[in-house]
C-alpha cells in the first residue's frame, strides 16, 4: 500500500524546516525530555542521540486511550517495542489538526480513525529515513538495511541504535512514498498492548490539570454568576481581602475571582464576596418555558428537510394503521470527575497555559482574544484529562483562569468546586423528537416519518450559520431501516440555554427515539422486535450482522428469570456498527435495575481491543447513569442540580455485567468511545417499555417518571 | 497552630488553619497531589485515604481532627507498583481517564486488610462509594478478586 498525500508531504515539509517543531517540545514526564540532543525528523517522532524514542499523540488523553493508541500506529511503521517509547502530547501545532473536525480537537470518536493513515505514515516516514541515513553512514544501498525492533542493521554487520543515527536522518527530506505494511503483518496493531499510562495511574503521579505547578503559583476560586451569562456589575471583596492568604479579589466579568495562597483559602474567602449581578438574557429560563418554546418550534418553525424517499405522505394516508409518539430527552451535564480547572501564568506580554483540555487550538485562540497577547506569544501543555466527554471542548475556564493571571500577575490555578462544575456546564440540549409510521395491512412498515427539534450545539460552539442544518444534530436521524416511504426533517430551536457537545451528542435522542419507534411499530405490528428489523436490514448486512450475533448471545425470546425483560437497539455512528439487548427489571422501590448489557459491535479493525472492550463498558455506564436517574433543569435562569446527590453517577452495585463481542473485520477502523452510550441507553428504554407494558418516550427513567409513563 | 500527624509513615507537621479539610493540606501544603478532588461533600470518593488503617474522606476531615493519627495516601502504596492491588489493577488495565482511581485503590486496600477473601457481595459494599465516571468498575472487582488471591498467598 502506497499513500502519497498533500497533506503529508506539507507536514513533512513544515517539520523538517523547523518552523512548528523545534521552538518546545510537547509537555510529558520528564523522562521524555532526553538528556541527550533531540531531533525531529518528523512531527510524530522525537529520537534523541541518546536513542530515547518519544512518540506524540495529538490528541488529549481523557480515558479513551490515545495514549497507548496513537503511539500504537507509530510504532508499527517506525518498528520500535511499544513498552519501551515515551510518549508526549503536542502542543498547539497545525500539523497537529484533526482533519475530522478542522481543528486540532480531541472528540467525535476521531482520533483512531483521523489517525489511521496519517500515523503509521508518520512512522514509516522515519524509519525510511533512518535506513536511508544508515545506508549513506555505511556506504551501502539504502536495500541492505534493515530497521527493526528499534535497530538498523547492515549487510556486514554494521548495526546502530536508532539514536545514532537520528542526527543524520533529521537532515533528510522526508519521504513522500512510503510502503505501509500488510494488516496481516501487523505485529503491535490489533494487539492486546497494555495502557502505558496505568503505571502512573496507579500510584498517584499521573499529572492532571489539577496537579499542576508552577513556581510562584497561587490558587483562585470565583464566584461564578449565579445565572449562565450574567455578569458582574459590583462586588464587596473587603471581608474576603481580611481572610488569612487572601491576595486580591477581581471581577473577571462572569464572576468574582478570589485569589490567596492555598486554594481552600481562597475557596473559604470565596463564601464572604457579596456581588451585584445583571443576569442577562438567562434571568427567567426555565425547563417548562424551555419545553414549551420546543414544541412551539416543533409545530412552526422552520424545517429542514433531510431525508425523504418514496412518496411519504401518500404512503401514510394509505396506510391500514398509522400511529404517531412524542420522544424527549431532557438537559444533561458531563460531570467528569476532576472539575474544571487551568493553570495560567501571564508575565511580561507572554502567557503560558497548563491544563486540561479537548482543544489545545482553541485556548491559545481565545486567550489571545481574551488578552490581546499574540498567539506565538501563548504556550499551552496539556496534562491527563480527569474525563472529558466533550466538556473540556469548552474554553470558559481557560479564559477565566488567564484572565486572573492577569489581573494579580502571577501564576495562578483555577479550581472550580463540584457545584461550579455542575451548574456551569455546557449541557446537552434538550429534544423533541416525533415519530409518524404507518403499516400496511400485513404489518408491513411502509412508511416512517422522523421530526427533531432540539437545539444547534455547533451554532453557539462555532458560529454555523442558522440556514444550514447542523450535522450534530442529525446523527442517526436516519435509521438503516428499509421502509419504502420515509421522511426525516428538523427544526433547530435556540432555547436559550448554554449548549455543548455531550458524549455521543445527537446519536443518543436520534436513536432513543427511532429504536423505541420501530419497536413500538414491531409490537402493533404483532411481530417480534429483532424479527420485525432484520426484514427491514436484508440489504445492510453490518446491521443485520451484528443484530443477529447479539439476539443469539442474549438468549433472545428465551426464557426469562421471573420480573425481567429484555430490550434490543442497534445503531452505527462515527463508522461503528453496534446492537446490544439490555435486560432489566424493577426493584420493589419503583427503581430499575439493569442487569446485564450484551453488546456486539463492528468497528472494522481494531487498534487495542483492551481499550476498544474498556471502552464499550465506559459509553454503557455513561449512557446508564443518564438515563436511569439525570436531567438537568433550570429555575429563574438557575441550574438546579448541584452535586452528585442530586445528580446521581451511576455506582459499582448498581453497573450491570456486559457481555461484549467484536466482530473480526477487515473493514477501516470506526470510533468507539461515543456509540455505546446511545446504543444502551434506547435498548435499555426498550426493556423497560417491555418489563412495564407501557412506552417509554422521555428519559430519566426514574421511579417518578416511570408512574407518570 | 501547626497539627501533628502522621502521613505515609512520616511525622509532619501541617501550618494551615485547623478547618482546612486534610485534603488540601496534603494536596497543597504537602505536596502529595495523588488523592484527588471530586465532590468536597463524602459523595464520590476520590478523596479516599486512611485514617488509622480505615478508610475517610479527606475533602470533609479538617486537619485539625487528624492531630496525631496516621494518616495514609496513595502514595503509600510505592511508586514501584509492587503492592498485590496496584499489579492487579497493571494486569486488568483498570484505569481510563484515572482519577477516580487513587480514592479506588485506597478503598479497595482497606477492604483487603480486613478481608483477604471478599465475595462479589463484599467487593461491591466495600466499594460502592467510589464513584467511577469511565465505567471501570467490572475491572476494578476482577483485580480486586486477583489481588486478594495473590495476598492469601
Amino acid at each position: 500500500m502506497t499513500i502519497n498525500r498533500r497533506d503529508f508531504v506539507k507536514t513533512g515539509t513544515i517539520a523538517t524546516t523547523g518552523l512548528m517543531l523545534g521552538l518546545e517540545l510537547p509537555m510529558g514526564p520528564k523522562t521524555a525530555q532526553a538528556a541527550g540532543t533531540v531531533y525531529t525528523p518528523n512531527a510524530w517522532v522525537h529520537i534523541s542521540d541518546d536513542n530515547i524514542i518519544t512518540l506524540i499523540s495529538a490528541r488529549s488523553e481523557m480515558g479513551q486511550g490515545v495514549y497507548t493508541s496513537m503511539p500504537m500506529l507509530i510504532a508499527e511503521e517506525l518498528s520500535v517495542p511499544i513498552d519501551k517509547v515515551k510518549v508526549a502530547i503536542a502542543p498547539p501545532g497545525a500539523a497537529y489538526a484533526n482533519a475530522f473536525l478542522g481543528a486540532q480537537i480531541t472528540g467525535g470518536s476521531t482520533s483512531v480513525r483521523e489517525g489511521w493513515e496519517k500515523l503509521r505514515l508518520g512512522g514509516a516516514q522515519v524509519r525510511e529515513m533512518l535506513r536511508e541515513a544508515a545506508s549513506k553512514k555505511w556506504g551501502v544501498a539504502m536495500g541492505q538495511v534493515t530497521a527493526k525492533d528499534g535497530m538498523l542493521t547492515g549487510p556486514s554487520g554494521q548495526s546502530a541504535t536508532y539514536g545514532a543515527m537520528a542526527a543524520d536522518a533529521a537532515k533528510l527530506k522526508v519521504p513522500e512514498k512510503v510502503a505501509l505494511k500488510d494488516p496481516k503483518d501487523f505485529t503491535i496493531i490489533g494487539t492486546r498492548v497494555k495502557r502505558l499510562d496505568t503505571a502512573m495511574k496507579v500510584n498517584g503521579t499521573a499529572v492532571f490539570g489539577i496537579d499542576a505547578k508552577l513556581p510562584g503559583m497561587v490558587y483562585a476560586s470565583v464566584v461564578q454568576s449565579p445565572v449562565i451569562g450574567g455578569k458582574a456589575t459590583s462586588f464587596d471583596g473587603s471581608k474576603a481581602k481580611a481572610m488569612p492568604g487572601v491576595i486580591d479579589v477581581v471581577n473577571i466579568g462572569d464572576g468574582v475571582a478570589v485569589v490567596a495562597n492555598s486554594y481552600w483559602q481562597a475557596k473559604k474567602a470565596r463564601e464572604v464576596v457579596t456581588v451585584q449581578w445583571d443576569a442577562g438574557a438567562g434571568a427567567n429560563l426555565s425547563t417548562a418555558s424551555m419545553w414549551a418554546s420546543t414544541k412551539a418550534a416543533a409545530d412552526n418553525g422552520k424545517l429542514f428537510h433531510v431525508n425523504t424517499t418514496g412518496s411519504y405522505e401518500t404512503a401514510v394516508r394509505g396506510a391500514a394503521k398509522v400511529m404517531s409518539a412524542e420522544y424527549t430527552v431532557p438537559h444533561l451535564a458531563h460531570a467528569p470527575l476532576e472539575p474544571m480547572n487551568f493553570l495560567a501564568s501571564f508575565s511580561n506580554g507572554k502567557v503560558h497555559l497548563i491544563g486540561p483540555t479537548q482543544f489545545q487550538q482553541g485556548v491559545t485562540g481565545a486567550v489571545s482574544a481574551v488578552l490581546g497577547v499574540k498567539p506565538e506569544d501563548i504556550t499551552v501543555e496539556t496534562t491527563f484529562l480527569g474525563g472529558g466527554f466533550g466538556r473540556r471542548i469548552e474554553l470558559d475556564f481557560v479564559i477565566q483562569a488567564a484572565l486572573i493571571s492577569k489581573a494579580v500577575g502571577r501564576p495562578v490555578k483555577l479550581l472550580w468546586t463540584r457545584e461550579d462544575d455542575m451548574t456551569h456546564d455546557f449541557y446537552r440540549p434538550l429534544s423533541l423528537n416525533r415519530m409518524r409510521g404507518g403499516l400496511d395491512a400485513s404489518g408491513n412498515a411502509v412508511a416512517f416519518g422522523h421530526q427533531i427539534t432540539a437545539q444547534s450545539v455547533t451554532q453557539r460552539a462555532f458560529g454555523l450559520p442558522k440556514d444550514v442544518a447542523d450535522p450534530f444534530v442529525l446523527e442517526y436521524a436516519v435509521p438503516p431501516y428499509e421502509v419504502p416511504n420515509t421522511s426525516t426533517s428538523l427544526v433547530m430551536h435556540d432555547t436559550g440555554s448554554r449548549v455543548g457537545y455531550w458524549r455521543c451528542v445527537s446519536h443518543y435522542q436520534n436513536a432513543f427515539a427511532n429504536e423505541g419507534f420501530i419497536d413500538e411499530m414491531a409490537l402493533a405490528a404483532g411481530k417480534d422486535p429483532v424479527a420485525f428489523r432484520l426484514d427491514l436490514l436484508k440489504n445492510k448486512p453490518r446491521f443485520a450482522n451484528v443484530l443477529r450475533q447479539v439476539a443469539e448471545r442474549a438468549g433472545w425470546g428465551k426464557p426469562l428469570p421471573a420480573g425481567r425483560a429484555q430490550g434490543v437497539a442497534l445503531m452505527d455512528g462515527y463508522d461503528t456498527y453496534m446492537a446490544m439487548v439490555s435486560e432489566v427489571s424493577q426493584g420493589s422501590d419503583g427503581e430499575i435495575r439493569v442487569h446485564k448489557i450484551t453488546a456486539v459491535t463492528d468497528l472494522g479493525q481494531v487498534v487495542n481491543p483492551d481499550i476498544v472492550e474498556a471502552q464499550i463498558m465506559s459509553s454503557v455506564i455513561y449512557g446508564l447513569s443518564s438515563a436511569l436517574y439525570n436531567e438537568i433543569t433550570y429555575d429563574k435562569g438557575v441550574v438546579q442540580q448541584t452535586n452528585f446527590n442530586n445528580y446521581r453517577i451511576m455506582r459499582m452495585n448498581e453497573a450491570p455485567v456486559i457481555d461484549s463481542v467484536l466482530v473480526k473485520s477487515m473493514e477501516k477502523p470506526g470510533g468507539i468511545g461515543e456509540p455505546g452510550t446511545a446504543v444502551s441507553v434506547a435498548a435499555t428504554a426498550n426493556a423497560v417499555s417491555k418489563l412495564l407494558g407501557k412506552r417509554i418516550r422521555s428519559l430519566p427513567m426514574t421511579p417518578e417518571k416511570l408512574r407518570q409513563a | 497552630m501547626a497539627t501533628s500527624f502522621t502521613l505515609n509513615g512520616r511525622s509532619v507537621s501541617a501550618n494551615s488553619e485547623p478547618d482546612t479539610p486534610l485534603l488540601w493540606v496534603i494536596r497543597d501544603e504537602l505536596g502529595l497531589t495523588g488523592t484527588k478532588f471530586g465532590c468536597g461533600v463524602a459523595l464520590c470518593g476520590a478523596c479516599t485515604i486512611h485514617v488509622n488503617g480505615a478508610p475517610g474522606r479527606a475533602c470533609v476531615t479538617p486537619v485539625s481532627a487528624i492531630a496525631g493519627q496516621q494518616i495514609s495516601t496513595i502514595e503509600s502504596l510505592g511508586s514501584a507498583n509492587t503492592h498485590p492491588l496496584q499489579k492487579a489493577w497493571i494486569k486488568h488495565d483498570v484505569p481510563q481517564c484515572g482519577y477516580c482511581q487513587s480514592g479506588q485503590l485506597m478503598a479497595a486496600t482497606a477492604l483487603l486488610s480486613k478481608n483477604k477473601n471478599p465475595s462479589d457481595k463484599d467487593i461491591q459494599d466495600a466499594m460502592s462509594g467510589n464513584l467511577c465516571r469511565c465505567g471501570t468498575y467490572g475491572r476494578i472487582a476482577a483485580a480486586i478478586k486477583d489481588a486478594a488471591a495473590e495476598m492469601r498467598g
